[in-house]
């Protein structure tokens, strides 16, 4: 069998709300698949659409070579998900939970130890605290295992790392690479952009509309504009003076610096930072730089909105 | 940002759940109209230091003071005089935009003519004056967000505390937030924030890392950057935080 996933256009709608505008997708077997965007993009729709939670208005969604909606039988003993808010048993404890789990799949936990086992070490030391007792990090990790016992296909992850600290975001992100050795399907949601070089491809996904599918890398590469950076002693004061310069086309704060394009093609940096000078800023630093996927999503969404 | 003026001084703060030590000696000082860090991993402590700075819960010892006030004995002055907004909880959903602002300005202690003449403004400034009688549920986060800081601060407090309130929101979002955040502080309001991005770190005057119910570092981004020889805050913020006992 073949565990890839392919949405064809697939629409949902709440009310006068379009969560999801005929969206077209190709997930392959075993990939590691990112899908990325804000609040309010889509991304927990179209989770729910493949956890046969939700139905479509229209549009096809086919996983592992079954029908979605059709199957839905199939599909839920295929696909492991988990949502992004906390839905476990808090008043069952860690092994409780997991148990539950298992046999509401029909199977055991020893016999899938194998699956689990590099997660589960991480918490067996807590397996009898009760779940709403543990730490958002254990949660997690509870969740990932309740999830994978019963060896599924697909793997699906609403923002498993939001409002998770970087360190713990770094380490699932391990995690998920030791999964993905093991040949599982996993889609991950991630409002975070920096999370997409963690996949192997991407979609950047913004009211309910795919911007872009690719490599972090192409992505990347199709920027199709020089990028620099500004830095400056008052990176903010140089924000709103770029603003009002001629020939800006967008200027965002990024980080330590000022990420600037020029609506030009060929023009030199000299003329950027005597205007910067003449306003007043000093120890002026300006470089040509590498676009990030944030600088792709920008410039992506921006175009989206003016072709409204 | 005036650094004779400090709006916020805290001395060992200690504050203890049974045995458990949540705030281990904090000591520090911010300064009005400064932007502030608050930064730390999840469960070193940051929620409940800044429930105390906004006199919601006692210390177990150290002085405090927020805005010039006790955080002991003078907790109502004190939280007149802050403002306070987080991801988790802003506005409320079933009341509209104007109903919302009137409500906070109401309990910030303004006449209704002050909040009438101050509405407008705000309402012009933040492009919602179109909006002014829909439902907060019916806006998109990022307007959300956006009016949500406005009333935060439209009692004009010395100080205000954002708690993570950029999760989610889109990038151009994001960066149109810290906007507001920068007019603030030029308008000598002292922001005190905590955020998972950091990125973010970078646009703060001074960034503090919690570790263990402690302050582990303190300073400004680019200092903090070349103590611990690190290329982005990011890297400064993994090296301390790895340290950490006391992960979830």
């Amino acid at each position: 069998m073949d565990a890839g996933i392919q949405i064809d256009n697939l629409s949902k709608s709440y009310d006068d709300v379009h969560a999801l505008k005929n969206i077209n997708l190709d997930i392959k077997a075993g990939e590691l698949f990112g899908i990325i965007g804000p609040d309010g993009a889509g991304k927990t729709t179209l989770f729910r659409l493949l956890a046969t939670l939700l139905l479509p208005d229209s549009g096809k969604l086919r996983l592992c070579e079954t029908d979605v909606v059709d199957q839905y039988k199939v599909i839920r003993n295929l696909l492991g998900y988990m949502p992004g808010k906390f839905s476990l048993y808090q008043d069952l404890s860690v092994i409780e939970n997991l148990e539950f789990f298992a046999r509401v799949f029909n199977t055991r936990i020893a016999d899938n130890m194998d699956m689990i086992h590099d997660i589960w070490v991480q918490i067996e030391p807590f397996k009898d605290r009760l779940a709403g007792k543990l730490s958002g990090g254990m949660k997690q990790k509870l969740a990932l295992c309740c999830a994978l016992i019963h060896q599924p296909k697909v793997l699906l992850l609403d923002e498993p790392t939001t409002g998770v600290d970087a360190v713990s975001r770094n380490e699932f992100w391990q995690m998920l690479k030791g999964l993905k050795s093991k040949g599982i399907t996993i889609v991950v949601a991630t409002p975070y952009m920096d999370e997409a070089n963690m996949c192997e491809r991407v979609a950047l996904i913004q009211e309910g509309e795919i911007l872009q599918v690719n490599s972090p890398a192409e992505i990347v590469d199709q920027f199709g504009k020089d990028l620099y950076a500004i830095k400056s002693d008052d990176n903010y004061q140089s924000l709103l003076d770029l603003r009002e310069f001629d020939h800006t086309e967008s200027v965002f704060l990024f980080g330590q610096s000022l990420h600037y394009t020029d609506v030009r093609n060929d023009f030199l940096i000299d003329e950027i930072e005597d205007y910067l000078k003449n306003k007043g800023r000093l120890q002026l630093e300006i470089e040509k730089i590498k676009p990030g996927i944030e600088d792709c999503f920008m410039a992506l969404s921006v175009k989206s909105d003016q072709h409204e | 940002m005036n650094k004779d003026v400090k709006v916020i001084r805290v001395k060992n703060l200690y504050k203890k759940f049974g045995d458990f030590t949540a705030n281990d000696n904090l000591s520090f000082e911010v300064s009005k109209g400064e932007i502030f860090g608050f930064l730390g991993a999840n469960g070193a402590g940051k929620t409940t230091a800044i429930k105390i700075l906004c006199g919601l819960s006692y210390p177990s010892s150290g002085e405090i003071s927020v805005a010039g006030f006790d955080v002991y004995k003078e907790r109502e002055l004190l939280k007149r005089n802050i403002g306070y907004m987080s991801q988790k909880f802003s506005l409320y959903e079933d009341l509209t935009v104007y109903e919302n602002i009137r409500f906070y300005g109401g309990i910030y202690g303004m006449t209704k003519q002050e909040i009438d003449t101050k509405t407008n403004g705000l309402l012009d400034q933040l492009d919602l004056q179109h909006s002014r009688n829909k439902r907060i549920s019916s806006l998109p986060l990022g307007w959300k967000q956006k009016l949500a800081f406005s009333v935060a601060i439209f009692h004009n407090p010395e100080i205000v505390f954002l708690d993570e309130p950029t999760g989610g929101v889109d990038p151009v979002t994001r960066r149109q937030f810290w906007d507001l955040i920068y007019e603030a502080s030029r308008a000598g309001i002292t922001i005190f924030v905590t955020t998972h991005y950091m990125d973010e770190a970078e646009y703060c005057d001074r960034v503090s890392i919690m570790v263990d119910g402690r302050v582990e570092a303190l300073d400004t981004p680019t200092k903090l950057k070349e103590q611990f020889n690190a290329l982005d805050m990011d890297q400064v913020f993994l090296s301390l935080a790895r340290k950490a006992k006391n992960v979830e």
